[in-house]
């Protein structure tokens, strides 16, 4: 094996590894937003260790520049997801956990669903 | 203006992901590159102008400068992030204490306040809900250290809004 193989495989490992804490994370966090949390950082770190993993290993541009772009993809939508996610969630009516600390989007959703209500 | 850029940038894109390439002889694929050129025209033309108008006065070298001052530095704040997360599943107790807070940003460009939000949800325990015209941000934060707007921001914002407002205002 070739000595770019064992890095990339190295980087592959560790992306697996992140993304298997994101989905642990998933199961034990208590509530969406928690869970959330989870999900969109580590399997975004994890998701472009993978490919930046597989742009070493197999080392040809054209699969190399592909891996990089859909990184640099990730990296901007994911975030942009998540927080559609929360936002949506909240606003359809899924409370924090019941331990969670404060809620200062308490009003701000009351004011969305007052416009919203408008709208129609 | 902006539908030429556009055109032309979405051609790059295009022409990276699919490398049209014939891989033994290396020879350009023509029917997929004209295949790129019409799609790219038709994206610059219905989409140009979408893209947010000029940024305000300023250096464009100064700019890039602090767009590569940002990427590392981005960089280490999302592995801070992971290794956080990863610290609160794998501990037994689950040490959390999670609850939504509302900070204020100092940014108006709209680009710059995307980038903010994207950045604060990928930094350490925050993560970005919402976000007002007037330039507040609310917050749901795995371990909340304060309640209050001053300190929040302090926590939270402060440390990307520097080098964003250098980048994008």
């Amino acid at each position: 094996m070739s000595s770019n193989a064992i890095i990339g495989y190295i980087f592959i490992t560790i992306g697996a590894i992140f993304d298997f804490f994101g989905c642990m994370g998933l199961v034990r966090f208590p509530d969406v937003y928690n869970r959330l949390q989870a999900a969109t950082k580590c399997v975004t770190l994890g998701t472009i260790f993978i490919l930046i993993g597989t742009a070493i290993v197999t080392a040809t541009p054209a699969i190399a520049i592909k891996a990089i772009l859909c990184a640099v993809f990730i990296v901007l939508t994911s975030p942009t997801g998540a927080h559609a996610l929360a936002r949506g969630s909240f606003l359809s009516g899924v409370n924090l956990w019941d331990k969670s600390v404060t809620n200062k989007f308490k009003e701000r959703a009351e004011e969305i669903k007052a416009q919203r209500g408008e709208a129609r | 203006m902006r539908k030429i850029t556009l055109t032309v940038f979405s051609f790059i894109v295009w022409f990276l992901l699919v490398w049209p390439f014939d891989p033994l002889t290396g020879d350009l694929d023509v029917q997929s590159t004209v295949a790129g050129i019409i799609v790219a025209i038709f994206v610059g033309l219905f989409l140009g102008d979408r893209i947010p108008r000029k940024l305000g006065a300023g250096n464009v070298f100064k700019r890039v400068f602090w767009l590569i001052v940002y990427v590392p530095m981005f960089s280490w704040y999302v592995i801070l992030a992971n290794l956080d997360v990863l610290y609160r599943v794998i501990h037994p107790d689950m040490p959390i204490r999670p609850g939504i807070v509302k900070v204020k940003t100092t940014l108006t460009n709209p680009a710059g306040r995307a980038m903010l939000a994207n950045s604060i949800t990928l930094t350490p325990g925050t993560m970005t809900v919402d976000i007002t015209d007037d330039g507040y941000l609310y917050i749901h934060w795995i371990n909340v250290k304060s309640e209050d707007i001053e300190e929040a921001t302090r926590h939270i914002v402060s440390k990307f809004e520097g080098v964003l407002r250098r980048i994008f205002e």
